[in-house]
């Protein structure tokens, strides 16, 4: 094996690009291994870890840009640059060629009237690009992690002192004045104000309410920390105050993963007089609490749709827990599935791309399956030891920390998930294999089509033994994304997965699968 | 009315740092958005970025 390298000093691309830039290139002939990337500590980590690093690599700075490469062969680094310069100028050329100042302050000379800034640095960086925002008196979304708690409590309060949003660290996904934000589908305009805590929990329930005919005001995020007792929901309650006021909204949905106690009463008390009706999702959480303070507490991500669209209508709000098919419809769905699988195969794998997607099908299926086995499971008795290796029934998020180190978020990227369908098919006792789409801006262009060749070949090597795969979906997407949301699941449907409306109902219908073949064995 | 009610009245305008996607997203919507070609300060450098910091 031998390592080739390039070097060049003081160009700057971005991480996204050069992760994505690094998977090509590995696909060329000949290549065992392939990096491209700045010289940060991760990437020379990254670079040791895959055996691709020199002293030179080593004692570049984060300016500094390499390309290496492990090959079994001598081969012409000439060509690997090549390469490399060429995937570079298709990214250049696939965006508009306007003018980019070097800094904030330079942009904001270009484009007096800025209102919001989007900020994607890393995490190191980002909290001083923050603050210089605030006191520019600009909005901020802050898409970057690694921002610490100490900083976010200033940088939130210094937002609120100077009546901003700051929407973030780790913030995913906002919708506002109807242009989606990061990650985030393309919602009609409606009368439904939201503040979410969680990315792509938010992106469902918003999705849910376009496919029900209505839709949203704004959509603002807060970080998934901000609920926390160490931040207070600082942000939570910035948000709830303007969609209090804002003449557009007509109720108002508050989602998060079940917060500290003392926030949620917090929370609760500011909507508790609302003369807006309040929907709020405290994923799992405490429901009697929401009630006691007048607010419409949910089941799911769906459940809370249904309900903050039923509002909007002047219907009457009732729990949704079923399904949109008829009972006698999802009956022979469940029938046919079971009559497919060998005795053997009794366990699910979920494998999700959308964190909040993964914490609500391991809640929903917990009552039914009992506790699955995860990277984020619900108690920490039923974390995996290895990631790497299912057990039993068990529910991966692949986009959480321990799969993204050095790799783009599955939602950009797929590859993780590509790999391990396929691992989970050579499991003989595997019988169902639960997973997300997620559409929309911000991921990838078609994240269907990445993943069908995989399907394809995991259904395969099950048939191959005799078994067989049951492989059940959902797609948070519109009409309007940009990926087509019929292609989408007209594609799955094509090669026998089943597409159901939402997270809820795929898990749903998984867990009735699951639990009428343990009733046969 | 605080800024926030006010952004909700106002035409989005845009300053993206980092990924580039987001801006060209934003483009292709028709979006007013302005790209910075960031870099990190004083070549990543904390102990210059810091004394930088101070000569503002």
């Amino acid at each position: 094996m031998k390592v080739n390298y390039e070097i060049r000093k003081n160009t700057y691309y971005d991480s996204v690009t050069l992760m994505l830039i690094s998977k090509e290139i590995k696909k060329m002939e000949g290549i065992k291994e392939a990096l491209v990337g700045m010289g940060t500590d991760l990437n020379k980590e990254l670079a040791t870890m895959l055996n691709i690093t020199t002293d030179e690599i080593n004692d570049l700075g984060a300016n500094d840009f390499f390309i290496s490469v492990l090959s079994e062969e001598d081969l012409n680094m000439k060509e690997i640059s090549i390469k490399v310069d060429e995937l570079l100028t298709k990214k250049k050329n696939d965006s508009p060629s306007d003018y980019n100042p070097p800094t904030l302050d330079s942009a904001l000379k270009y484009q007096a009237d800025s209102n919001v800034v989007v900020i994607s640095l890393p995490g190191k960086y980002a909290a001083d690009e923050v603050r210089k925002s605030l006191k520019s008196g600009l909005h901020v979304m802050l898409f970057s992690d690694n921002v610490s708690m100490k900083e976010e409590k200033e940088l939130k309060t210094l937002a609120r002192e100077k009546g901003l949003l700051m929407m973030g660290p780790d913030c995913g996904t906002a919708i506002i004045n109807n242009v989606p934000l990061a990650f985030a589908n393309v919602i009609k305009k409606g009368k439904i104000g939201i503040v979410g805590a969680s990315g792509t929990g938010t992106q469902e329930v918003t999705v849910i309410i376009d496919k029900l005919g209505e839709g949203v005001s704004q959509v603002i995020g807060t970080g998934g920390r901000d609920l926390k007792s160490e931040i207070g929901g600082i942000m939570m309650l910035q948000g709830i105050e303007a969609l209090l006021k804002d003449p557009n909204t007509e109720v108002i949905v508050l989602i998060s993963k079940p917060p500290a106690d003392e926030v949620a009463k917090k929370v609760l008390k500011a909507i508790e007089n609302s003369p807006k009706p309040v929907v709020v999702d405290f994923i799992g959480g405490d429901k009697e609490l929401i009630e006691q303070y007048g607010a419409y507490s949910c089941a799911t991500l769906e459940d809370a749709a249904y309900k903050a669209v039923a509002l909007v209508k002047g219907e009457e709000v009732e729990d949704f827990n079923g399904f949109t098919l008829r009972d006698d419809e999802i009956d022979k769905i469940v029938e046919k599935e079971v009559s497919k699988f060998h005795s053997k195969q009794k366990y699910v794998r979920g494998l999700y791309t959308g964190g909040t997607l993964a914490d609500e099908a391991m809640k929903l299926l917990n009552k039914d399956l009992g506790e699955l086995y995860s990277n984020t499971p619900l108690s920490p008795k039923y974390k995996l030891s290895d990631i790497n290796k299912s057990i039993k029934n068990t529910c991966i998020d692949l986009g959480d920390d321990d799969f993204t180190v050095g790799k783009p978020h599955p939602m950009i990227d797929p590859t993780t998930r590509v790999e391990r369908i396929i691992k989970e098919a050579e499991d003989d006792e595997v019988a169902l294999i639960l997973m997300d789409f997620v559409l929309g801006y911000g991921s990838h262009e078609d994240p269907v089509g990445e993943m069908i060749p995989s399907i394809k070949k995991s259904q395969k090597i099950m048939m191959d033994k005799g078994n067989y795969l049951s492989v059940v979906c959902s797609i948070c997407g519109t009409d309007k994304d940009p990926q087509s949301l019929e292609e989408s699941q007209r594609r799955l449907e094509e090669i026998g997965a089943i597409v159901m409306p939402s997270n809820a109902q795929a898990v749903r219908l998984a867990s009735k699968i699951l639990k009428e073949l343990k009733g046969n064995c | 009315m605080n800024k926030i009610n006010e952004l909700f009245n106002k035409e989005i305008s845009v300053i993206n740092m980092g990924l580039e996607s987001f801006y060209t997203d934003l483009k292709k919507q028709d979006v007013k958005a302005i790209h910075v070609d960031w870099r990190p300060p004083a070549g990543g450098n904390k102990k210059m970025a810091s004394l930088l910091s101070r000569l503002k």
